[in-house]
């Protein structure tokens, strides 16, 4: 249910000026020209999804969402409504293109020849440390004075909230060794942690809309600094060695019972490195909807119920290396195609002659 | 403050800020490793639910090194990928086992420590301006 909420406004007006100031950043400010030139494919992605064509607002929205793309693109279909329609273009002439860029990987031989143009293709994906060498990640500071305890916790006291029956079990690593299925919680929960935000994103939102759904509220969503600690074996100790921003988000859902498991509030859980916060929200639905079976829920067929699903594909590098490829020469495969078609053709006209 | 504390006030430290409280100790000498500086990952793992079983959730780069001064040794591990960090701290761990152990406490840790508790209560301070409490509003009877 939805409740209307008032106040806050001093907090609101506090949390913009902060948001002001680390908007700004260290540095010279960069102006909008150099993100534009400097950083023009992503401001390409930003006018294509805010459907805006407008390479320096693209790039002003950018640096305004600190480099969030998707609230870049939020900014820019705003401000796209406020405009007033002065009409309709002709159809543009794209075969009269001035080419940047043109590849087939049908045909080797086309009139005009392949240009590959400025494209990242063939090289060698290896850090430049020439370019930017030495960066230090810059160390966010953690709020230590009020303590805030976990949301939860008052949940469980009451023993309305499943257990997260903790342990001390050395987890599997999908770094170290590749996924099998079915996997593990704490399989599927690193391979959330690494996939892709709009993934995971449109997952999420699949269980809102009612393919698997489970009724998440968000119980708690925290973003801070946390001091990485490492046990070093040589000195009998551990050390805090390192301090690092985290987002998590525990999510609450509805539940009303199943064969295994008593009516109670069960638990997504997202967790990411650095602040992102779309996607640790995401990553806890995607998380709970996976648990349907430890749960003794019904499997619906839902995609975001469908581990093998899910954790095929939420990679974006994998996801791309093999959509990608297809735009690399598939000349013999493709001329084999070709000919195929052609026999199939002759033996229907053919077939067609021989009826008439 | 023990040692494993400031280790990793070190290793937390930013290059820079360690390199310039250092300097007030005079030159390093140069080091005799035990082992030199090393760059790498470390996996940082979390709990299912923030308290459950632990799960891998990324990695962190790291740099360690180890280094002696006769029978003394002097170990770092600091977040980043910055060599000589990892030296100075290793450095500094050594002389805080040694004869220039108040000095390089006034010098060093306690304004770095300092340092480091001033960010995190300016940060804390800015946390709790945005603070917000919300009161629900009676809906009207349709």
């Amino acid at each position: 249910m939805y409740v209307a909420a008032k106040g806050g406004e001093e907090a609101i007006a506090a949390a913009h000026s902060w948001l002001a100031e680390e908007r700004r950043g260290r540095g010279a400010l960069l102006d909008v020209d150099q993100i534009a030139s400097q950083l023009a494919l992503v401001v390409a992605r930003v006018m294509s999804e805010g459907s805006l064509y407008d390479p320096e607002l693209a790039a002003l929205a950018l640096r305004q969402a600190r480099g969030d793309l998707i609230e870049a693109v939020f900014l820019i279909r705003a401000y796209r409504t406020t405009l007033p329609r002065l009409g309709a273009s002709r159809p543009i002439d794209t075969g009269a293109m001035a080419c940047d860029r043109r590849v087939s990987a049908t045909f080797k031989d086309i009139p005009g020849g392949q240009v590959l143009g400025p494209t990242f293709d063939y090289t060698h994906r290896l850090i430049d440390f020439a370019e930017a060498a030495g960066a230090d990640p810059a160390a966010l500071a953690e709020a230590a004075p009020p303590l805030r305890p976990r949301v939860s916790d008052h949940l469980g006291r009451e023993g309305l909230l499943r257990d997260e029956p903790r342990g001390d079990t050395s987890p599997p690593d999908l770094t170290r060794e590749p996924l099998a299925l079915p996997a593990c919680r704490a399989l599927r929960l690193q391979a959330l942690a690494r996939a892709d935000e709009g993934f995971l994103l449109g997952l999420a939102y699949s269980t809102q809309r009612g393919y698997g759904r489970t009724h998440a509220f968000v119980g708690e969503l925290r973003l801070g600094a946390v001091e990485v600690e490492i046990d070093l074996p040589e000195l009998g100790f551990s050390v805090a060695f390192a301090e690092i921003s985290v987002t998590e988000c525990e999510t609450v859902n509805q539940f009303t019972g199943s064969k295994t498991e008593p009516p109670q509030f069960t638990r997504g859980y997202g967790l990411t490195l650095g602040a992102c916060e779309r996607k640790a929200i995401s990553m806890s639905l995607v998380d709970r909807a996976l648990q349907w079976r430890e749960l003794g829920e019904d499997f619906v067929g839902a995609p975001a119920q469908d581990e093998e699903f899910v954790l095929a594909h939420a990679d974006n590098i994998q996801a791309t290396g093999f959509l990608e490829h297809i735009k690399l020469p598939h000349y013999v495969d493709f001329q084999a195609e070709l000919e195929l078609i052609r026999r199939l053709r002759r033996a229907a006209a053919q077939t067609r002659e021989a009826a008439e | 403050m023990q040692r494993k504390d400031w280790i990793g006030l070190f290793g937390r430290a930013k290059p820079e800020e360690l390199q310039a409280l250092a300097g007030h100790l005079g030159p390093m000498p140069a080091p005799d490793w035990l082992r030199p500086p090393e760059t790498g990952s470390v996996m940082v793992r979390g709990r299912a639910g923030g308290t459950g079983a632990p799960f891998n959730l990324g990695e962190v780069t790291a740099t360690r090194c180890a280094l002696r001064d006769g029978e003394a040794e002097g170990h770092a591990i600091v977040q980043g990928r910055d060599q000589d960090h990892a030296a100075r701290a290793a450095w500094l761990d050594l002389l805080l086992q040694g004869p220039r152990a108040a000095e390089v406490r006034r010098v060093v840790v306690e304004p770095l420590a300092a340092a480091e508790a001033a960010r995190r209560h300016d940060r804390a301070r800015k946390a709790e301006a945005t603070r917000v409490d919300f009161e629900t509003m009676v809906r009207g009877e349709d």
